[in-house]
C-alpha cells in the first residue's frame, strides 16, 4: 500500500481528479489479494506474502456475537507440532477456508516461513506439513478436497525436509513412506 | 396567537410535543418557546456523547428525567476502535450526581461502564428506575449488585450484548425483599451463575414482570418453576434449554407453558438440546417477535418445523442454517413480517445457507418488510430489482455478501444496477449499508434517489473521490457516514467541509486521505473534532502531511477537543 513520489501535493486542492484515480484498480487487487490466499485456482505469482491473513472486521459481525453465537459442534481445534519448536499450539480448521488460508495460519504461529510455497511445491520446500487421519495413517497435507482433509485430520505436524531421509531425489510417490517412517 | 397564551398552557400543549426531532424544532421557534422547552424537556438523546459537556446538557435541561447516550463510533462492533478510545461514562454520572437533576431512566449504547460509576449511579438518584445497556464494557457483577441492592424504584435492568466481568458475587441476590416494581430483567449476555432461588424468589414478587430473560446458566427446570410463577409474562428469553424429552422435568415445562398464553416476544435457547422444540409451538402462534440469533444449537430443519406455527410474526432474527428453502417456509407462514435478519452460522457462513434466492422469496411473500439485514454468500442484480419491487417499503436495508468485492455470479457485474433499484423504489430508506462489487456508479444513483437516507455503510466500494462526492452532495439528510477500503481522498474529503457539521460523524478507515488533508480539514472547522489514530508503535511523533491516515474519524462537537483520549488519537 506505499504510494511513492506523492509528497506534498496530494495535500493541493484541485479540480481534476487525484492521482488516487489511477490507482483506483489497485484498492480491489489488495483485497482480492488477500481473499485469494484461500482461493485454489488462483496464480501464486504476484501475491504478495507479507499481506495479511485476515482482514480486520470483516465479515461486519458484532465482536459480542462472533463470540457467543458459533456452533460449539463446528469448531475443529486440531494439535499442531512444529519440529524444533518447544511447545504444541492448536489451530480451529473450521476458521478457515482453505489450504492456502490454513498455510498462512500455521506461518503466522510458528513463525515459519514457507508454508504456503510447501502445499504448492512439497519437493523443494523447507517444510512438510503432514496431519494424522482418522485411520492413523500419516498423510501429506494437500492431496484431498478440503472439506474431505477437515472432517479426517486429527492432529497436524509440520516436519522438516532433512528429517526425511533421502528425500529431494525421490519421485513425490515415496514421500508417504518417508513420512510414515519419520513420524513413528 | 400562542404569545396570549401563559406559560402553563403552552407547557401542557408541549406535553404531547415528544418526538426528539419535534422539541428540538419547537426550541427554535422563538426565545420564549425556548425556555418554556428547556424546562419542561425530560428526555434527551446524546448521538455522540462528545458533542456536549454534561455540564452543558444538565445547565440547559435541569428536568431532565431520561438520557440515552452513545459512545463508540459504530465500526467499534467490528474490531476497527482501538482499545480505550474512549466514550466513558463516569464523567456524566459525576455531573449529574453533583446537579440536582432527578434522573430516572439511563440508555447507553457503546460505552465505558466503570463499577464506580454504576455503584455511584444507584446511590445519586432516589427514582431511578431504568438501566439500559447495550455494548457496553467495563464493568463487572459487582456493578451490578450496587444496582440491584440501591435502586429501590428500579423497573428496568436490560443488559443486552455486553462484555460482563464476572465476579461471582451473587449480584441477583442484592435485590432487597422490597423490591417488587421489576417490569424488565434481562441478564442473557452474563457468562456466570446466579443463585436460582433469589431468582425465583424476585419473580414471585413481581407481579408487574412482563419480560425476563435467563442466560445459559439457568437450567430448565428452574424455568419450568419460573414461568409457574409469572404466567404474565409477555417477553422471554431462554437460556439453557436442555432436557431429556422423556423426563419429568420436561413434561412439567411442557404443561406449564400451555398456561403461559400471553408470552409474545420469545429469544435466547442459548443452549439447546435436540427434539426439545416441540413443547413450545403452543405458544408460537402467538409470537409477535422471534430471536433465535444465538441460538447455534438449533438445526436448519428444527428452525423450519418451529417457524410453521408461527404465523403471526413481525420481527424475526435467525441464523442462515435456514437456508433458501427455510426462508421460503418463512415467506409462506409470516404473512404480518416487518423486520427480518438472518446472521451467518460459522465465520465464513454455511456453504449450504442463503442466497439471493431465499431474499427473493421474502420479497415475494411479506410485502410489509421494512427492515433487513442479510447476511449471504451471493446477491444477483436481478434478484436486487425484484425485492426492491415487491418491498417498497423499506427504511433499513443492510446486505452483507460474504466474500467482499463479490460481482452478480451470474452476469459477473457490479451490484449498481440492484442497489440502485432499492433505493429508487425504497423512498422511505434511511438506513443502507452496501456491499459486493460496487463502482461509482451505485453512489450516483445513492445521491440521486436516496433523499432520506441518514446513515450509510459502505466496505470495499468505489473507484474514485466521485463516488464520495455523489453522496455527500445528493444526500441532504446524511447522518453518519462510515467508510472502509474504499479509493475516496482528499479530493472527496475537501470539497465540501460545511457538509460535515449538519452531519453527526463521518468514519474512514483504510481509505486514501492524507495527515495534510485532515489538517487542512480541521483548521477549517473548528467545530470539528477531526481524530487521526495513530497505532504505529515506532512512530513517536509527527505524522507527515503526505502519510496516508489509516483511521479517521470526524464530528460536529460543542465541546471542543477532548481531554481523555489516549495517546494514539490525535485531535487535530
Amino acid at each position: 500500500m506505499e504510494k511513492e513520489g506523492l509528497g506534498l501535493e496530494i495535500t493541493e486542492l484541485r479540480l481534476g481528479l487525484p492521482e488516487s484515480v489511477v490507482n483506483k484498480n489497485e484498492k480491489k487487487r489488495v483485497f482480492s489479494e488477500i481473499e485469494g490466499v484461500g482461493d485454489e485456482n488462483s496464480s501464486s505469482g504476484d501475491r504478495k506474502m507479507e499481506k495479511k491473513n485476515e482482514v480486520v472486521g470483516w465479515p461486519p459481525v458484532c465482536s459480542y456475537r462472533k463470540k457467543n453465537s458459533i456452533n460449539e459442534a463446528s469448531k475443529m481445534y486440531v494439535k499442531v507440532s512444529m519440529d524444533g519448536a518447544p511447545f504444541l499450539r492448536k489451530i480451529d480448521l473450521a476458521m478457515h477456508k482453505g489450504y492456502s488460508d490454513l498455510a498462512f495460519a500455521l506461518e503466522k504461529l510458528f513463525g515459519c516461513y514457507g508454508m504456503v510455497e510447501s502445499l504448492k511445491n512439497a519437493d523443494n520446500s523447507e517444510q512438510v506439513p503432514i496431519y494424522e487421519d482418522k485411520d492413523g495413517d500419516w498423510m501429506l497435507v494437500g492431496d484431498v478436497p478440503w472439506e474431505m482433509f477437515i472432517e479426517s485430520c486429527k492432529r497436524l505436524r509440520i516436519m522438516k525436509r532433512s528429517d526425511a531421509k533421502g528425500f529431494g531425489l525421490q519421485p513425490k510417490g515415496s514421500l508417504k513412506g518417508f513420512i510414515e517412517s519419520v513420524a513413528k | 396567537m400562542m404569545n396570549y397564551f401563559p406559560d402553563e398552557v403552552i407547557e401542557h400543549i408541549f406535553d404531547y410535543v415528544v418526538s426528539h426531532r419535534d422539541r428540538n424544532a419547537l426550541s427554535l421557534v422563538c426565545k420564549s418557546w425556548y425556555r418554556i422547552e428547556r424546562f419542561t424537556r425530560q428526555r434527551v438523546f446524546i448521538g455522540n456523547c462528545y458533542s456536549i459537556t454534561p455540564e452543558r446538557l444538565i445547565q440547559r435541561f435541569p428536568g431532565l428525567k431520561s438520557l440515552t447516550l452513545k459512545g463508540k463510533p459504530h465500526f467499534a462492533d467490528f474490531s476497527l476502535v482501538p482499545y480505550d478510545w474512549g466514550g466513558f461514562l463516569c464523567p456524566w454520572i459525576e455531573a449529574l450526581a453533583k446537579s440536582r437533576v432527578g434522573l430516572e431512566e439511563l440508555r447507553l449504547k457503546r460505552m465505558v461502564v466503570s463499577d464506580e460509576s454504576l455503584e455511584l449511579l444507584s446511590r445519586s438518584f432516589t427514582h431511578f428506575k431504568s438501566l439500559v445497556l447495550v455494548s457496553c464494557e467495563g464493568f463487572t457483577t459487582d456493578g451490578l449488585a450496587a444496582i440491584a441492592a440501591n435502586c429501590r424504584f428500579l423497573r428496568e435492568l436490560d443488559l443486552q450484548e455486553n462484555e460482563v466481568e464476572d465476579h461471582k458475587g451473587q449480584w441477583l441476590s442484592c435485590f432487597p425483599d422490597s423490591c417488587t416494581s421489576l417490569v424488565s430483567l434481562n441478564f442473557a449476555c452474563l457468562k456466570g451463575e446466579v443463585s436460582l432461588g433469589a431468582l425465583e424468589r424476585l419473580v414471585a414478587r413481581s407481579p408487574n414482570l412482563k419480560s425476563l430473560k435467563l442466560n445459559r446458566s439457568v437450567p430448565l427446570d428452574a424455568l419450568q418453576r419460573i414461568m409457574m410463577r409469572a404466567p404474565q409474562l409477555a417477553d422471554l428469553g431462554i437460556g439453557s434449554f436442555v432436557h431429556d424429552p422423556d423426563s419429568e422435568a420436561y413434561i412439567r415445562l411442557k404443561n406449564t407453558i400451555l398456561k403461559c398464553k400471553s408470552i409474545t416476544s420469545l429469544s435466547g435457547f442459548l443452549e439447546v438440546a435436540p427434539h426439545c422444540l416441540a413443547a413450545i409451538y403452543p405458544i408460537c402462534p402467538n409470537l409477535t417477535s422471534l430471536n433465535l440469533s444465538y441460538a447455534a444449537g438449533i438445526q436448519g430443519s428444527e428452525l423450519i418445523k418451529l417457524i410453521r406455527h408461527c404465523g403471526k410474526l413481525q420481527r424475526l432474527w435467525i441464523m442462515d442454517c435456514i437456508g433458501d428453502k427455510g426462508l421460503g417456509v418463512v415467506a409462506m407462514t409470516c404473512k404480518d413480517l416487518q423486520e427480518l435478519r438472518v446472521f451467518p452460522s460459522a465465520p465464513y457462513g454455511n456453504p449450504a445457507a442463503v442466497t439471493e434466492k431465499g431474499l427473493v422469496a421474502i420479497s415475494m411473500g411479506c410485502p410489509k418488510l421494512h427492515s433487513l439485514l442479510y447476511f449471504c454468500h451471493q446477491m444477483t442484480n436481478a434478484a436486487l430489482i425484484t425485492v426492491a419491487k415487491n418491498c417498497p417499503n423499506f427504511i433499513r436495508f443492510r446486505l452483507c455478501i460474504l466474500e467482499a468485492l463479490k460481482p452478480d455470479p451470474d452476469t459477473l457485474e457490479p451490484l449498481d444496477e440492484g442497489f440502485g433499484a432499492i433505493v429508487q423504489s425504497c423512498r422511505r430508506l434511511r438506513r443502507l449499508s452496501l456491499s459486493g462489487q460496487l463502482t461509482d456508479q451505485v453512489f450516483l444513483y445513492i445521491g440521486m434517489y436516496a433523499e432520506q437516507l441518514e446513515m450509510l455503510s459502505i466496505a470495499f466500494a468505489g473507484e474514485s473521490d466521485k463516488g464520495m462526492l455523489y453522496v455527500l452532495n445528493g444526500c441532504k439528510k446524511l447522518r453518519k457516514l462510515e467508510i472502509r477500503d474504499c479509493p475516496f481522498g482528499n479530493m472527496a474529503l475537501l470539497t465540501d467541509v460545511g457538509k460535515y457539521e449538519t452531519m453527526r460523524s463521518l468514519w474512514m478507515s483504510s481509505c486514501e486521505v492524507t495527515v495534510g488533508a485532515c489538517k487542512l480539514l480541521a483548521k477549517k472547522m473548528p467545530r470539528l473534532n477531526v481524530e487521526i489514530f495513530n497505532e504505529n508503535e515506532q512512530e513517536d511523533c509527527s505524522l507527515e502531511d503526505g502519510q496516508r491516515v489509516e483511521k479517521m474519524y470526524l464530528y460536529r462537537t460543542l465541546a471542543g477537543k477532548r481531554k481523555d483520549a489516549p495517546e494514539y488519537v490525535w485531535t487535530l
